[in-house]
């Protein structure tokens, strides 16, 4: 959905900056004595995929859920669309590593539940999820219930209902993890088509490598204890060779190489 | 089970209890202990009688009273124990403490602090059944997936909403396996608050015939009496059973 041009957005233009999405300034997290980030900042540019990436540990959730507004950072700030963070938002959606769908309710409640809870009358709110439901390629399984799913089916439903809410920014928070590596492969040629189709702005946490490289626009490179932003990748030559041939590209096995060589020391 | 190749359908050892209760019954073992078919013939004389229809009334009354107040009260209260931390360190103990004590010990106070009549038997018939009902409520809220709770949240949920579409099914199966035992307790409950404080319901007539020896109406009484507990025990079993498709995957 195309924002309004304000003013703002114009001086911004003359900059010849990207517009920013979401910005994080100078993020730190403190977990009773642990410092999880410090003094992080960095820029999701608009309609943009960036995906965060880094060992266990680095922080890259903790950062994902900060921007959801789900946790609260001990100094520094998120601005979404120019605005504070103080909260969760209508103008960002989650999408969960282990679907977090409702077991008692069906895959059309499920999808229909982000506008349930914003009082969206019910046949408004059903139509809305069948056609997501059938955007994700789910058509004839409106009345089946979670447990009925495979689990690519289950994350097809938890995007689904991300989706369903309209929001401008899409948080993923190792969405594919929990799933089959044919069906990831998958999900991530579809999630190129989404970044595509609908003018939204994704942020990605993964520790794939390959995964990382292959769906972003960019890739902030997160390294642990405190977690800082140690390097930004943007791939620039493949993103528009097509899906199936992305990953024998030059570039992409350079970048994918080049991450490896800068992670490597931080792996057990 | 099955014998000789026949399937039995469940509860058939129930019928080879039932001949040993006959024959010793008929041997003549104890005078407290008469021949489940003169029991039983006793059961259906006694069932359509006033007396014993005016004390399954009273009964049923004091017994689904109670066990409402404890249902509607030890819900709520459990599940904000279960995500409330400071209301969970105040209230625990006492819960705990209150699961485990002898609640019979109580029934004199409460006569003196609510009467002899029908609120005491109500009372005591929730104090029964409440304790459980909290601790299992809690237990289902605390063992949520925490990522359905930032689910709830980060799709604008109001507390209200998480409480009533997330945490109450949430904690479901674990709510119905407490009040299943609550009902289980409540039972035990009325029938010692009918004998304490007031002789009345079933209680006044378990007193009446262990008093007068008539053990056969004594029996007849007390199989109604176990067989309404299994019932209603067995219906939220199988409510329970209906719901678990999800408890292992929430």
């Amino acid at each position: 959905m195309a924002m309004p041009q304000t003013d703002e957005n114009v001086v911004q233009a003359f900059e010849a900056k990207p517009e920013n999405a979401v910005s994080a300034r100078n993020i730190t997290k403190t977990y009773d004595k642990v410092e999880a980030l410090r003094d992080l900042s960095l820029d999701f540019p608009k309609g943009q995929l960036t995906s965060l990436l880094g060992p266990s540990g680095c922080g890259k959730t903790t950062l994902l859920k900060i921007i959801a507004g789900l946790l609260e950072p001990t100094s520094g700030e998120v601005e979404v669309n120019g605005h504070k963070v103080t909260g969760p938002g209508p103008d960002r959606a989650f999408v969960f590593q282990d679907f977090a769908l409702l077991p008692w309710a069906s895959v059309l409640r499920n999808v229909a539940f982000g506008l349930e809870l914003r009082r969206v009358a019910k046949s408004e709110r059903e139509g809305i999820a069948e056609k997501y439901i059938r955007d994700v390629g789910l058509s004839g399984f409106e009345k089946n219930f979670p447990h009925e799913l495979s689990g690519g089916m289950r994350q097809r439903v938890g995007l689904a209902r991300a989706l369903a809410v309209d929001s401008d920014v899409l948080l993923m928070d190792e969405p594919f993890s929990a799933v089959d590596e044919q069906t990831r492969r998958k999900f991530q040629e579809d999630l190129l088509g989404l970044i595509q189709h609908e003018n939204k702005t994704f942020i990605f946490v993964t520790h794939s490598i390959e995964e990382a490289v292959y769906v972003s626009d960019q890739v902030a490179i997160l390294l642990p204890r405190p977690s800082r932003v140690s390097e930004i990748i943007r791939p620039s030559s493949f993103r528009n060779k097509g899906v199936s041939n992305i990953r024998r590209d030059p570039e992409y096995l350079d970048i994918v190489d080049r991450i490896w060589a800068s992670l490597r020391s931080y792996v057990e | 089970m099955t014998v000789f190749g026949v399937r039995l359908p469940g509860m058939s050892s129930l019928i080879l209890w039932g001949l040993l209760w006959e024959l010793v019954g008929r041997s003549g073992f104890s005078f407290f202990v008469p021949p489940l078919s003169e029991v039983v013939t006793t059961l259906f004389a006694v069932i359509g009688t006033p007396a014993f229809l005016n004390a399954l009334g009273q009964t049923a009354y004091a017994f689904f009273m109670g066990v409402l107040a404890a249902i509607v009260i030890g819900i709520p209260v459990g599940i904000m124990m279960g995500k409330n931390r400071l209301l969970d360190e105040l209230l625990l103990p006492w819960v705990n403490i209150f699961l485990s004590a002898p609640l019979t010990a109580l029934v004199p106070v409460l006569m003196v602090l609510f009467g002899f009549g029908m609120r005491a038997i109500i009372i005591t018939t929730t104090l029964f059944a409440i304790w459980i009902i909290i601790l299992n409520a809690r237990a289902g809220v605390m063992q949520i997936n925490r990522s359905l709770i930032d689910m709830a949240r980060s799709f604008g949920a109001t507390p209200l909403d998480a409480f009533f579409k997330v945490y109450c099914w949430a904690a479901l199966p674990e709510i119905l396996g407490g009040v299943r035992i609550g009902i289980i307790r409540a039972v035990k409950g009325v029938i010692i608050g009918q004998l304490l404080i007031s002789i009345v319901g079933f209680g006044a007539l378990f007193e009446l015939y262990s008093n007068n020896f008539m053990m056969g109406h004594f029996w007849a009484v007390l199989i109604v009496l176990f067989a309404m507990a299994f019932t209603i025990s067995e219906l939220l079993a199988h409510l329970e059973r209906r719901v678990s498709y999800y408890a292992a995957k929430r």
